[in-house]
């Protein structure tokens, strides 16, 4: 019988099978950020276990509270820094160097097809655009990563998700996640992986595939994962070349984490890009979706771009197209973060950087901060704001506070106007 | 193994979600007991007051998708360090739920016409329920009423449950 993309993943990972579809699995990457390691490392300590399974495994970064703003986040990062100094782990990005987990990672070339890969973080179902088994845990399954090299999943199913056609101009990945996320509901994909696909998928970008696989979670999928393919090698050549004779044999070679023809798959959907426009969100869940006609008006104290789901460099070009020769509305506090320091280097050299800092942009490091209201940007009670990332929860942005999700572009745009609108883009393309 | 008998506290919502539980301006907090205060301080939910509602219970009724969002253990955690070791909902997101049998604590998954009668029956009142791990039953008592439910849970989840959480089980097995 034919097999899904995480079912060869996971028979090429077998450890054990301890108990009825639970599966043990080797990973091949353990990836850590200072807020939900530290008290892992501290748990490891206090048993008497403070050791890695494979220091070249493990990958680290400080990103959602950097440059550190009190004693506490100072602490969490100085547990984790000191941890990866005496493990000898090669691969920590402090100060400086430090960029949002889920950019920084793929773009040092760590994510590969057929990996499997856990942190502890929610978003980490972003590296299955490689076509990789990534998955959200907490702390006490990264801890058993960390010692071990090892995590229990239930044997995945999978659900399909089929995108085709040509988006229209101005409609973005994030559209087409949260058109999904719309159609599902946030738990829809609930203990299942969504194996994107169709010929939308096919001729994203890998930074697209990443903000679709990014919000997997938000239909509360295990993860989101991609076919890899000639788009996967050409993005990962420069990491991969000394590993390969041509990059025909790196696709051949990463082809073995195709989906079969005959894979069976628990459920199917199917999209027409054509139909797809831009989407925002309009209540405390990723579900709760409207289109940006529908939303045209609401008043916006604050515009975000940045974060794992929205702040790579197409992300930041899709706004800049909207931004250039413009200001921003007076009433609108605007922030871009630049989700690495690669990327805010590529910014810089574009012109983008100028671009929103003459419309009235502030701009920050790489960081997660604003996203979870964690060390910037914060929203008083009653505001409401405009972002490129992933979560409207609650709260999520600061006490009180309304968050309304959407593309890059759309956020550009109303920033600009001073309420939810179209982009010029978009309506231009129409 | 930890308690999971004593006082229940309803919670008539779906999709709650961790940063409900427990807000992220919380995630800086090392120990799990500083968390105590803040658990479900962000909760959007009619009526709930966390100081008024939350102290003396040790189970959490809940309705679908309980847990969804962001993989933080701290999750879990504020609740252990309240004393609430068990919850029982309709389902799950799938990292809260591991999370929870990952720290030796039990997310138990009961019809979602078992989940509407307890509701209903005993939402309003003083409910107490006991947990038989060696019968997979519950037992629920309100003033004079009794009353038997009977809930299912893999080996697998037993087995942490009874390890007291995954490191120990992991430890003894790889």
């Amino acid at each position: 019988m034919g097999k899904t993309i995480a079912e060869k993943i996971f028979d090429s990972h077998y450890v054990d099978n301890p108990s009825g579809d639970i599966h043990v699995i080797r990973l091949d990457a353990v990836f850590c950020h200072e807020i939900t390691t530290p008290a892992a490392i501290n748990d490891l300590v206090s048993r008497g276990k403070d050791r890695v399974f494979d220091p070249s495994k493990i990958k680290a970064v400080i990103d959602h509270v950097t440059p550190a703003k009190d004693s506490k986040t100072a602490i969490q990062g100085k547990i984790l820094r000191d941890w990866a100094g005496r493990h000898q782990i090669r691969d920590f990005f402090d100060i400086g160097r430090n960029g949002v987990c889920h950019a920084i990672f793929p773009e040092k070339g760590f994510v590969r097809p057929g990996y499997t890969i856990i942190m502890g973080d929610s978003h980490t179902c972003t590296h299955g655009a490689f076509g990789a088994f990534a998955a959200g845990v907490g702390t006490t399954d990264l801890e058993v990563g960390i010692l071990k090299g090892v995590c229990a999943f239930h044997y995945p199913k999978s659900m399909k998700i089929e995108v085709n056609g040509a988006l229209p101009k101005g409609v973005y990945a994030k559209d087409v996640i949260l058109s999904i996320i719309g159609k599902i509901s946030v738990n829809g994909a609930t203990n299942k992986v969504i194996e994107f696909s169709g010929s939308t998928v096919d001729a994203m970008s890998m930074e697209a595939r990443m903000t679709i696989c990014n919000m997997a979670v938000e239909a509360g999928a295990t993860s989101g994962i991609c076919r890899p393919d000639q788009t996967t090698v050409d993005y990962l050549w420069e990491f991969i070349k000394d590993e390969f004779q041509s990059r025909a044999s790196a696709l051949e070679a990463f082809s073995a984490f195709a989906p079969d023809p005959d894979a069976k798959y628990d459920s199917m959907i199917t999209l027409q890009a054509e139909t797809i426009e831009p989407l925002v969100t309009y209540g405390y869940k990723p579900d709760q979706v409207k289109t940006v006609r529908e939303m045209e008006g609401e008043r916006v104290d604050q515009v975000y771009i940045g974060s794992c789901t929205n702040g790579r460099i197409e992300d930041l070009r899709a706004a800049a197209r909207e931004l250039e020769g413009k200001k921003i509305k007076d009433s609108v506090r605007g922030i871009v973060s630049p989700a690495t320091p690669l990327i805010y280097h590529q910014a810089l050299e574009e012109g983008i950087i100028k671009i929103f800092m003459d419309a009235g942009f502030c701009v920050t490091n790489p960081t997660c901060g604003a996203c979870l209201g964690m060390s910037n940007g914060i929203l008083a009670p009653g505001e409401v704001c405009a972002s490129t990332t992933n979560r409207n929860f609650n709260g999520r942005m600061g006490k009180g506070g309304m968050v309304h999700l959407m593309n890059p572009a759309t956020a550009a745009a109303s920033a600009v106007k001073g309420c939810i609108t179209n982009s010029e883009q978009y309506m231009h393309g129409r | 193994m930890k308690n999971f008998n004593g006082k229940v506290l309803f919670l008539d919502r779906s999709d709650i979600n961790t940063d409900e539980i427990i807000p992220a301006k919380y995630l800086t907090e090392i120990s799990k007991e500083a968390l105590k205060p803040n658990l479900l301080e962000d909760l959007k939910l009619e009526g709930f007051s966390p100081s008024a509602d939350i102290p003396g219970k040790s189970i959490v009724i809940t309705r679908a998708n309980f847990g969804c969002g962001s993989s933080r253990e701290h999750a879990p955690w504020a609740f252990e360090v309240n004393g609430i070791n068990l919850i029982i909902a309709e389902s799950y997101a799938r990292i809260f739920r591991q999370n929870m049998f990952n720290c030796g604590m039990m997310a138990i998954e009961l019809p979602k016409e078992t989940i509407d009668h307890l509701f209903k029956v005993y939402q309003r009142k003083e409910v107490t329920i006991e947990t038989d791990l060696d019968r997979n039953w519950f037992t629920i008592r309100s003033g004079s009423r009794i009353e038997e439910i009977p809930f299912f849970i893999s080996d697998y989840d037993r087995s942490l449950v009874l390890a007291g959480g995954w490191v120990e089980f992991a430890d003894r097995h790889y």
